[in-house]
C-alpha cells in the first residue's frame, strides 16, 4: 500500500515510528498477512483448547469399557511423533528454500513433509481402525468420543494441511515463487508447526499421562 | 434420496407459520420479480452481491440485521400476546408446542441475526475510515464473512416453513436437545445455521484485529485512535477467543447427535454441565461483544454533539480493555443454581459485581464529555442519554444478580428476562440506531429525516419502559421464564402492560421505517455535500459523503486524537495533495458462491441428505481453492487517473 500523506509530506517513516506498530502507516502486506494468520491459528488454537478441557472432564467416564491404559500403544504413538516432528524439520528447510528461492530445493523438502505427514496419518488411521475393530469405537463411552474427537479433529486439521501442501506446490509450479506465493507458504508452514504444537499436547495429555 | 425430507416436513396443519412464510414467500418473489423487470441484476450483482468494499458490506450487514430485527420482533409480540391471553381457563392461540419454537427463534435470531450483524455492520462501515486507510486487511474474506452470515439467517427461517425450528431454547442446553429428547430437525437447524454463521464470525474477528493493528494511517498511534475503534478491537478480540469455543461445544453436541457419541447425554459417561460451562465461556463474552462497539458509538455520538472532546479518554481506553479481560471471569453467574459449591459461587459473585467498576468509569466519562458542553439533541444524540439512564438500571439489577443469594431466588425468572433485555435494548439496539443515525449520512450522502427519527427514539424508550420494567416485577412475584400458559390470574395486568409496551416500540419501528421512506423521497433537500454534517471530530467526516471506494486519495496524516478536529482548527487547507498510484481490491464473488454452497450443505446436513451435503462441501472447497489461486486481487488506479477522479468529485 501506497503511503502518501495529505500535505505531500515525504513518506519517509520517522524514527521510532515503526510500520504497523505505531504511527508509521500501514504495515506491508506480508506482515498484514502472516499477521492475520497468526490470529487465525491463535483461534485455531482455543478451539483446541475447548476440545483438550472436554478430554480432560471426561477421561474418566469410561463407562464401564476400556480405558487409555488398556487401549493406548505407545510405541506405535512414539513412531507417529517422530514423524510429525520431523516433518516440521523438513517444512523448515522447505521454508528457507523457498525464500531463498530454489524451488528444486523446495519441492524435495516439500516432498518429504507430505510423505512423513502421509505417514503420521497413516498410523492414526491405523490406530482408530484397531480400536474400533476391538468395540472401543467414539460412541462406547463419554471418554472415547472426547479422545477420538480430539485427536480426530488434529488428524483432519493435518489430512487439509497435506491438502494445502499438494495445492501451494501446484501453484509453485504454475507461477514460480512471486511474493504473493511465498506469502501463501509462509502461512503454510505457520499452520504446519501450529499442528506440532497441538500435538506436543495431545501426546502428553492424551498419552503419556494416560498409557499404563 | 432426499433424506428425512418429505412434505411432512411443510406444517400444513399449523396456519400461522405457513402464513407467514407465504406472506415471507410473496415478499421475496415481489422482490426478485422488480429487480427482474427493472433490469437490476448486473448493478446489484457488480456493485453488491460481489463487492469487497468494506462500506458496502457494512451496509449489508445492517439491512440484513434490520430485517431479522422484523422477524425477531414478530416472534416477541407474539409471546407477548400469548403471555396476555393465555391466563387461567384460557389457552391462548399458541400451542405449547408452537411456542417453544418461537422463543427459541427469538433469541437466537436477536443474538445472532439481529445485534451480531448491526454491530458488526457498524464496525465494517466506520473502522477502516476512522483509522484512515482504504479498507480491511482482508478484503474478500470481509465478504466471505458477511454471505456466511447471511447462510446462517437463511437457514434459521427455512426452520420456519420447512420442518420446525429447536424447542430447547437459545441455549440448546442438553439433555433436551439430545437426539433422545429432540428426535426431529429443529436443533439440526439451530446448530447448522449458528456454526456456519459462526465461522463468518470469526473471520470478521481475525479479519478486524488484524485491521486495526496493522493498517492505520501514518501517526495514528494506538492512543491516537477514535474510541469505536478501540472498542472494536476489543471486541474482536473476544470474537477470535471466544467463537471458536461455541464451534468446539456445537461439534461435540453435533457428533452426539449424529454418531451417536457421549459429550453430553445422560447415559455412557456423558457430562451435561460441561455443555453448560463450554456454552457461557463463550456467551459471557458475546455479550461484550455486543455491548464494547455500542460503548464505541455512544463515545463518538456524545463527544460529537456535545462539541467537546471525550472526557478522559484514556480511562475509556483502559475501561474497555479491562472489561475485555473480566468478560472471561465470570461466565458461571448465568448458572449460580448448578451447584458449584458457595465458594465458586462467592468467586463468580465477585468478579461479576467488578465488571460494573469500568462500565461506572465509562458512564461518568460519558457524563463529564457532556458537562459544560454545547449540546445538540440530534436523534443520535437523544438515543445515547436514554441510553445512559436505561442502562444504568439495567447494570444496577445485573449487580443484584450476580450475588448469588439473590440469584437462587430470581433465577430464569421474568426478573432476568427483564434484566438483560435492560441492557441488550438499552445498550446494543440503543447504540446500533444512534449509529445508524449518525453514520448514514457519510453512508449515503443525505441525513435522515430529524422529526421521525426523534419519534421512533421515544417510541423505543418508552415502549422499552412500558414492556419490561413489569416484567421485573413479575419476576419478584415469582413468575418464571418460558410460561405458554400463565397460572396465576394476578400477573394479568401487568402482562397487559408489557403487552402495551411491545406495541410501542412496534410503532418505533414504525417510524423508522418512514423515517428511512421520507428520507429518501426527500434526499435532494438534505444532501450532505460538506462530508461532516455534524461537525464531527475523527477521520470518516474527512472525506465525501458517501465516500469514493478507496476511500481517501491520500491517506491522512494524523498528529492528534480527534484528528479531524485538529485539522480543522489548524485550518489546514486542503491544497491539491500530490498524488500516487494506489491498489484498490477487485470484485470476487468467492463470498458469495461459497455462502451458496454451504446453505445447500447446511441444509443438506439437518436433512441428512448425505451426498447432496458431500457435493456442497466440495464446491465449497472448490471456490476457495479457485479463489486462493489467483495473483492479481488488487487493481491498481494510476496518479493521474485518481486526480482526475478526485477534481470530478
Amino acid at each position: 500500500m501506497t503511503i502518501a500523506t495529505i500535505d505531500g509530506a515525504p513518506t519517509a517513516v520517522p524514527a521510532g515510528l515503526a510500520r504497523g506498530r505505531g504511527g508509521g502507516g500501514p504495515a506491508s502486506k506480508r506482515v498484514v498477512v502472516a499477521y492475520g494468520f497468526w490470529i487465525f491459528i491463535l483461534s485455531d488454537m482455543v478451539m483446541f483448547s475447548a476440545l483438550f478441557a472436554a478430554y480432560a472432564v471426561l477421561r474418566g467416564n469410561t463407562a464401564g469399557g476400556p480405558t487409555g491404559a488398556e487401549l493406548f500403544d505407545l510405541r506405535n504413538v512414539f513412531i507417529e511423533t517422530m514423524c510429525l516432528l520431523l516433518s516440521s524439520y523438513t517444512c523448515g528447510l522447505s521454508a528457507l528454500s523457498a525464500e531463498r528461492r530454489h524451488p528444486g530445493r523446495f519441492f524435495i523438502f516439500a516432498v518429504l513433509t507430505f510423505v512423513l505427514g502421509a505417514a503420521f496419518l497413516l498410523i492414526e488411521v491405523s490406530e482408530f481402525a484397531r480400536m474400533v475393530a476391538k468395540g472401543a469405537g467414539p460412541s462406547r463411552s463419554g471418554f472415547l468420543s472426547a479422545f477420538f474427537t480430539l485427536v480426530g479433529t488434529h488428524g483432519v486439521h493435518v489430512a487439509s494441511g497435506l491438502i494445502a501442501l499438494v495445492y501451494l506446490a501446484a501453484q509453485v509450479i504454475a507461477k514460480g515463487l512471486p511474493a504473493v506465493v511465498l506469502r501463501r507458504l509462509l502461512c503454510w508452514s505457520l499452520f504446519w508447526h501450529a499442528l506440532d504444537i497441538v500435538w506436543v499436547g495431545v501426546f502428553t495429555l492424551v498419552y503419556l499421562m494416560g498409557a499404563p | 434420496m432426499l433424506g428425512r425430507l418429505s412434505w411432512a416436513a411443510i406444517p400444513f396443519n399449523e396456519p400461522l407459520p405457513l402464513l407467514s412464510g407465504a406472506v415471507v414467500g410473496i415478499v421475496i418473489l415481489a422482490a426478485l420479480a422488480t429487480v427482474t423487470i427493472k433490469g437490476w441484476w448486473p448493478y446489484l450483482w457488480r456493485e453488491w452481491l460481489t463487492s469487497v468494499d468494506h462500506k458496502r458490506i457494512g451496509i449489508m450487514y445492517v439491512v440484513l440485521g434490520l430485517v431479522m430485527l422484523l422477524r425477531g420482533f414478530s416472534d416477541a409480540i407474539m409471546m407477548r400476546t400469548q403471555q396476555a391471553l393465555a391466563i387461567g381457563s384460557a389457552q391462548g392461540y399458541l400451542p405449547p408446542e408452537h411456542y417453544d419454537q418461537v422463543f427459541s427463534a427469538h433469541g437466537t435470531i436477536m443474538i445472532f441475526f439481529v445485534a451480531m450483524p448491526l454491530v458488526i455492520g457498524l464496525m465494517n462501515f466506520a473502522v477502516p475510515l476512522q483509522l484512515g486507510v482504504r479498507d480491511v486487511a482482508f478484503p474478500v474474506l470481509n465478504s466471505v464473512s458477511f454471505w456466511l452470515t447471511a447462510t446462517g439467517a437463511l437457514l434459521i427461517n427455512a426452520s420456519l416453513v420447512i420442518g420446525n425450528f429447536a424447542r430447547t431454547g437459545w441455549m440448546g442446553y442438553p439433555p433436551l436437545s439430545e437426539l433422545a429428547f429432540s428426535p426431529d430437525v429443529g436443533v439440526d437447524y439451530y446448530l447448522w445455521s449458528l456454526q456456519i454463521s459462526g465461522i463468518g464470525t470469526l473471520l470478521t474477528g481475525v479479519n478486524f484485529v488484524t485491521t486495526i493493528l496493522k493498517l492505520r494511517a501514518p501517526g495514528m498511534t494506538y492512543f491516537r485512535m477514535p474510541v469505536f475503534c478501540w472498542t472494536a478491537l476489543a471486541a474482536s478480540l473476544l470474537i477470535v477467543a471466544a467463537f471458536p469455543v461455541l464451534t468446539a461445544t456445537f461439534v461435540m453436541l453435533l457428533l452426539d447427535r449424529y454418531l451417536g457419541m457421549h459429550f453430553f447425554t445422560n447415559d455412557a459417561g456423558g457430562n451435561q454441565m460441561m455443555y453448560v460451562n463450554l456454552f457461557w465461556a463463550w456467551g459471557h463474552p458475546e455479550v461484550y461483544i455486543l455491548i464494547l462497539p455500542a460503548f464505541g458509538v455512544f463515545s463518538e455520538v456524545v463527544a460529537t454533539f456535545s462539541g467537546k472532546g471525550l472526557f478522559s479518554y484514556r480511562s475509556m481506553v483502559w475501561a474497555t480493555l479491562g472489561i475485555c479481560i473480566l468478560s472471561f471471569m465470570v461466565w458461571l453467574h448465568h448458572f449460580f443454581t448448578m451447584g458449584a459449591g458457595a465458594d465458586v459461587n462467592a468467586f463468580f459473585g465477585i468478579m461479576s459485581s467488578i465488571i460494573a467498576v469500568p462500565t461506572g468509569v465509562k458512564v461518568f466519562n460519558w457524563l463529564f464529555t457532556m458537562f459544560r458542553g454545547r449540546i445538540v439533541f440530534r436523534t443520535p444524540m437523544l438515543f445515547a442519554v436514554g441510553f445512559i439512564v436505561t442502562f444504568v438500571i439495567g447494570g444496577l439489577t445485573g449487580v443484584l444478580l450476580a450475588v448469588p443469594p439473590v440469584d437462587f431466588v430470581v433465577h430464569n425468572s421474568a426478573f432476568l428476562v427483564a434484566h438483560f433485555h435492560n441492557v441488550i435494548i438499552g445498550g446494543v439496539v440503543f447504540g446500533a440506531l444512534a449509529g445508524i443515525n449518525y453514520w448514514f449520512p457519510k453512508a449515503f450522502g443525505f441525513t435522515l429525516d430529524e422529526r421521525l427519527g426523534k419519534a421512533s427514539f421515544w417510541c423505543w424508550l418508552i415502549g422499552f419502559y412500558l414492556a419490561f420494567m413489569p416484567l421485573y416485577q413479575l419476576g419478584l412475584m415469582g413468575m418464571t421464564r418460558r410460561l405458554q400458559h400463565i397460572p396465576d390470574p394476578s400477573w394479568q395486568p401487568l402482562l397487559l402492560v408489557a403487552e402495551a409496551g411491545a406495541i410501542v416500540i412496534f410503532c418505533g419501528i414504525l417510524c423508522q421505517i418512514a423515517q428511512l421512506y421520507v428520507s429518501i423521497r426527500t434526499r435532494e433537500r438534505r444532501l450532505d455535500l460538506s462530508g461532516d454534517p455534524w461537525d464531527g471530530r475523527t477521520l470518516e467526516w474527512s472525506t465525501s459523503s458517501p465516500p469514493p471506494a478507496y476511500n481517501f486519495a491520500v491517506l491522512p496524516r494524523v498528529e492528534t486524537i480527534d484528528a479531524f478536529w485538529h485539522m480543522k482548527r489548524i485550518g489546514r487547507a486542503p491544497a491539491e495533495p500530490a498524488y500516487e498510484a494506489i491498489e484498490v481490491p477487485r470484485n470476487s464473488p468467492a463470498g458469495f458462491v461459497t455462502a451458496f454452497f454451504a446453505t445447500v450443505m447446511g441444509f443438506s446436513l439437518i436433512w441428512q441428505i448425505w451426498w447432496l451435503a458431500i457435493l456442497g462441501l466440495l464446491a465449497a472447497a472448490a471456490v476457495v481453492l479457485t479463489a486462493g489461486w489467483s495473483i492479481e486481487r488488487e487493481h491498481e488506479i494510476s496518479a493521474a487517473e485518481l486526480a482526475q477522479m478526485e477534481r470530478a468529485r
